[in-house]
């Protein structure tokens, strides 16, 4: 599993999961989306089209990361979730906290 | 580098209420062997059970929610102690087991995670998504083994 990084010429971070987001890895993804808040990036979107599955870990890390960039005056939108992902945000009720877009693209736009 | 996990599979014979494989893997205390540790069974488990993408994604993330618990509360992360893996499958049934050595935890006090106060914390969901993944769980008395059970008609 890895976590790329990438600028969008709209200044929109986008943090894309490739594999697992899951207890053995869920800080590296916090601590990259942290440091770029400690730089002053304010928008981010997290792109899951190329990953596989997401354990309660990785929820809770996209939840205290949401809190956090929220108090900070950014915002985070969520992308590219296959159906089983979108059921797990469904069962947890954490698509009610989040901004979920179907494809990456759909999300810059709303930004 | 760390050493690779290895599964220990026999076949049951004869099979017993559709089960027909048995596969044991002992997991080291340490969350850095959970992706490989879940991978290996769901490797093996989908060469027999009826339905991969179950396998593939409920299986997945039960799993390793139960060997989280079990490395990081049951074991508290003690490199002396072991996690082990017991699964027993078939065409339409898996059972997969997961053994730490703590002394257990009450299974039947865990807060609703969906409730509005507590959707902006970031634990409490994990024994929570194990229900709703799979089709049963069993505890045992001492509350240090899981089992998660698939059914599939």
């Amino acid at each position: 599993m890895t976590f790329s990084v990438r600028k969008e010429s709209g200044g929109v971070l986008v943090v894309a999961v490739d594999g697992q987001l899951i207890v053995g890895n869920r800080q590296e993804l916090k601590q990259k989306i942290l440091d770029a808040l400690d730089a002053g990036d304010k928008r981010f979107l997290i792109d899951f089209s190329r990953a596989g599955y997401i354990d309660s870990s990785g929820l809770g890390v996209l939840v205290s990361l949401s809190k956090k960039i929220r108090d900070q005056g950014g915002d985070l939108r969520l992308a590219g979730l296959n159906e089983d992902l979108k059921t797990l945000f469904e069962l947890t009720k954490l698509d009610t906290l989040f901004s979920i877009s179907d494809s990456p693209a759909e999300a810059l736009g709303a930004f | 580098m760390r050493p690779q996990l290895a599964a220990a599979v026999h076949p049951i014979e004869p099979a017993v209420e559709g089960l027909e494989v048995e596969l044991r893997v002992s997991v080291p205390s340490d969350v850095a062997y959970i992706e490989e540790a879940v991978e290996l069974v769901a490797r093996h488990l989908e060469t027999s059970f009826v339905d991969r993408r179950t396998v593939r994604f409920n299986l997945c993330v039960a799993l390793t929610e139960a060997l989280a618990n079990a490395i990081i509360y049951g074991n508290a992360e003690d490199a002396s102690k072991r996690v082990v893996v017991r699964a027993l499958f078939g065409r339409n049934t898996a059972q997969v087991e997961v053994i730490d050595e703590g002394c257990g935890f009450d299974h039947l006090c865990q807060p609703d995670p969906t409730v509005p106060f507590a959707l902006m914390q970031p634990r409490g969901r994990g024994l929570f998504l194990i229900r709703q993944l799979v089709d049963e769980v069993r505890f045992n008395v001492l509350g240090n083994s899981i089992c998660l059970i698939l059914r599939r008609d």
